[in-house]
């Protein structure tokens, strides 16, 4: 079959099950948005207009996570390619499998600083998994398989496909590219090695207080299951990243939540005086250990993660295990009941028990105005297990790893890596496109929301009903915070004004927005986002001295957590 | 790149599959991960589309190792290690011009050059230029001998290596 490039293009999206592309249209993309056009009756993709690239990057970023399938954006050469810049960043840093993919201008006039080029691959490497510009028709079809290949196995990340005009309008003979090679990039088995499963097991049994971290990569490894199982037969209290928030239902008796700068008191605690910590598809980011050279200090370490590189990366492992989450945790927890080593309660569980109960009232203090805790927790009331979060970066992002309770794995999708603000509403868009069955309500900061709100209208257009909470503090709260407790209250920059009104805003798109000032306001507006068919902005007024706590100040081991700030 | 003698040198062999742009994510890897390296070299192999790329740098074996696991996450790279110095032939040329103007600075510079089994490849009235090969170590010193004579330009190719032995790669 003879066809354009920008068909194959097409039809070779058709062949990896897409189902969605968003994007915005431009000079070099015309001939992509053509044969969109010609084959939208039959080819089953649909097409999703942002207004912003940074947003469609964002979209396919939240719909991979949602859907668990790599999520596809486009954008124009130049301006259309970098505006997916921070979107591809975010992708990068929480390894999201997302594939942009972008025109450019003709082959001749490349590197000629023609009108809106940009070297896309170039600007794109460095945050990318990789980065290809694709330079005949012919390699249309084996190159958009890898670039799915790469996005989506081992290590999820993002990939960009640089697409000249002329080469979309040349013509080739289709075929389909089932199997391609590139370089020594092998799928790999993720199966452990016998002899790190043996050694993890004699640490795991000599251990008298373990601890298991469970990181983004136990979700993107679908291990909840294997994870909980683990920790039921070790007695073992699991503590999460950011990032592998909800791996084990927070309302489990073992959950201990978040560790790290903002995590809870007594999951930062039982880091420091654990005796084995099992960390799993997690990559000791800074923001979760707290000063380095005092991590662990006082434990082994098993390190379970898919990636080689992440092995000795920040802190040195006594027993690497490379190896899919899943694999290594099913490996590791049969062999312990064969072995019948199901532990009970000890001093240790009683520990973890205690430091959870003493902390309980420090979690429950409240100022004048709205507390934020309280909020998350009636919207855990009100909203089904199954809902999808999102959340913008900041306090309101703090706020819900510290108070929110996830109770299903994948359904809190954040910027975690590079705290993007902006991210949280067009992630819960692509979330919402992803899983139209399902409640997506994105947790916000107005100086977040404010970054990408404009993609309300593609809320609007497209029927994407979202619920945004806007965390209304009238600043960028976070900032503010360090500025409180680091600067001496010196306030610098951080003011946001008396503008805009959110609920003028969601209504100058055809968007609903509701301001609600007590609790039972708020738990009203959140069972009409429940119900409504469309977008809703929730407008919540915060006192702008409200904090996160507890933290731990930067620089500081993990024990040196401060409850007031 | 002066050579520097903190640690012990390290080489680093990649065999990468030739596609636009591989060098650039090599070297922009190299430099986004703050790795500093002394030589870098590329140049094709006996296989078609498989470019060499040989890697010096000096740094603790934590570091030589995150490099090297950093590196063959580029899905170009095909294979990856460190060379063991022992085992290995390395090699570098450097071109040098050193001014040689009277007739006796001019003779020492020839015995140094058969000392060293270096080579002059084009002579001038008052200058020559001078091939050598070899070991980075040996380079060094003669051109810290030629140093007293006056360097006027130098080129120097960084090192390419290859294992001893019979079999190819490097298993
Ligand atoms: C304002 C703000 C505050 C923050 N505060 C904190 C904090 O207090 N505590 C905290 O922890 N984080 C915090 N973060 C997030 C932090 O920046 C990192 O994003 C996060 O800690 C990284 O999580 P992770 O280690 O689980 O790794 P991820 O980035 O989720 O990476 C996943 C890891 O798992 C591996 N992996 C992937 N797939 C698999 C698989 N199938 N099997 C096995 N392994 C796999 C990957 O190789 C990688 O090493 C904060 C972020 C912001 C914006
Ligand atoms: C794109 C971007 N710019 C700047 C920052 C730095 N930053 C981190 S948190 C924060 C404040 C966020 O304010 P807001 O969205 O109102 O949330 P709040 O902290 O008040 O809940 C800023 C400016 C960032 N993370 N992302």
């Amino acid at each position: 079959m003879r066809l354009s490039g920008a068909r194959a293009v097409v039809e070779s999206l058709k062949k990896e099950k897409v189902e969605v592309i968003f994007g915005i249209p431009g000079g070099s993309t015309i001939p992509l948005y053509d044969a969109l056009y010609e084959t939208s009756k039959d080819s089953g993709i649909r097409h999703i207009l942002a207004r912003h690239e940074q947003c469609a990057a964002h979209m396919a970023d939240g719909y991979a996570r949602a859907k668990g399938v790599p999520g596809v954006c486009t954008a124009t050469s130049g301006p259309g390619a970098t505006n997916l810049i921070t979107g591809l960043a975010v992708a990068y840093m929480d390894s999201s499998a997302v594939v942009a993919i972008t025109g450019q201008v003709p082959r001749q006039m490349i590197g000629k600083d023609a009108f809106q080029e940009a070297d896309i691959v170039g600007i794109a490497t460095p945050i990318t998994k990789y980065a290809i510009q694709v330079n005949s028709a012919s390699a249309i079809s084996e190159t958009i398989r890898t670039a799915f290949l790469l996005a989506s196995t081992n290590r999820h990340g993002p990939v960009v496909v640089d697409i000249p005009k002329d080469v979309m309008y040349e013509e080739v003979d289709m075929d389909y590219a089932e199997n391609v090679k590139i370089g020594g990039y092998t799928v790999r088995s993720g199966e452990p090695h016998p002899y790190s499963i043996k050694r993890a097991l004699g640490l795991m049994i000599g251990s008298e207080r373990p601890l298991i971290i469970s990181g983004g990569g136990v979700i993107a490894s679908k291990a909840s299951e294997e994870l909980i199982r683990l920790a039921e037969l070790m007695m073992a209290p699991v503590a999460t990243t950011l990032m592998g928030k909800g791996s084990i239902p927070e309302n489990h008796p073992l959950s201990l939540g978040m560790v790290g700068m903002h995590g809870k008191g007594e999951a930062n605690i039982a880091a420091e005086e654990a005796d084995l910590i099992i960390a799993v598809g997690m990559r000791f980011n800074d923001r979760t250990i707290g000063k380095m050279d005092r991590f662990g200090m006082n434990a082994k370490i098993i390190h379970i993660d898919i990636d080689p590189a992440e092995i000795g990366k920040n802190i040195r492992a006594d027993v690497p295990i490379v190896a899919d989450a899943k694999k290594a945790l099913s490996t590791i927890t049969a062999r312990l009941s064969e072995m019948g080593s199901k532990r009970g309660e000890s001093e240790w569980t009683k520990r973890i028990r205690s430091l959870k109960e003493s902390f309980v009232e420090n979690y429950k203090r409240e100022n004048k105005g709205m507390s934020p805790g309280r909020l998350m927790k009636i919207l855990r009331d009100v909203i089904p297990k199954s809902a999808i979060v999102t959340t913008g970066v900041g306090q309101n992002q703090m706020w819900a790893a510290l108070h929110f309770e996830v109770l299903e794995a994948g359904t809190f999708i954040t910027s975690g890596g590079l705290g993007a603000m902006g991210f949280g509403f067009p992630a819960s868009l692509g979330a919402k496109v992803a899983c139209p069955g399902r409640h997506v309500f994105n947790i916000d900061g107005d100086g977040s929301f404010i970054m990408t709100e404009q993609d309300l209208a593609t809320a609007v257009s497209e029927s994407i009903p979202t619920v945004t909470i806007v965390m209304d503090n009238r600043v960028l709260g976070m900032v503010r915070q360090w500025q409180c407790m680091f600067c001496e209250e010196r306030y610098s920059s951080i003011d946001l004004g008396k503008v805009p009104d959110f609920v003028k805003l969601a209504e100058a798109y055809g968007a609903e927005g509701v301001r609600v000032e007590t609790y039972s306001e708020f738990e009203k507006a959140v069972r009409k986002g429940l119900k409504t068919e469309l977008p809703l902005v929730i407008d919540v007024p915060i006192a702008m001295d409200e904090k996160v706590l507890p933290m731990v100040p930067p620089g500081k081991s993990l024990k040196e957590v401060v409850w007031f700030g | 790149m002066a050579e520097d003698t903190r640690a012990e040198l390290s080489i680093i062999y990649a065999l990468v599959e030739d596609r636009p742009g591989v060098l650039f994510k090599v070297t922009s890897l190299i430099r986004r991960r703050g790795f500093n390296i002394e030589t870098i070299t590329v140049g094709s192999t006996e296989k078609e589309r498989v470019s060499r790329i040989t890697i010096t740098t000096r740094g603790d074996a934590r570091i030589v190792e995150q490099l090297i696991k950093q590196l063959d996450k580029i899905p170009e790279v095909m294979k990856i290690g460190e060379l063991d110095l022992n085992d290995t032939v390395f090699r570098e040329l450097a071109i040098l011009k050193v001014s040689a103007q009277d007739s006796a600075k001019r003779q020492d510079i020839y015995n140094y050059i058969s000392i060293f089994r270096a080579k002059v490849v084009d002579v001038s009235k008052d200058s020559l230029i001078i091939e050598i090969v070899g070991n980075p170590k040996k380079i060094t010193a003669f051109l810290d001998l030629m140093k007293g004579y006056g360097i006027i330009e130098l080129a120097r190719t960084g090192i390419v290596a290859l294992p001893r032995g019979g079999k190819a790669g490097h298993d």
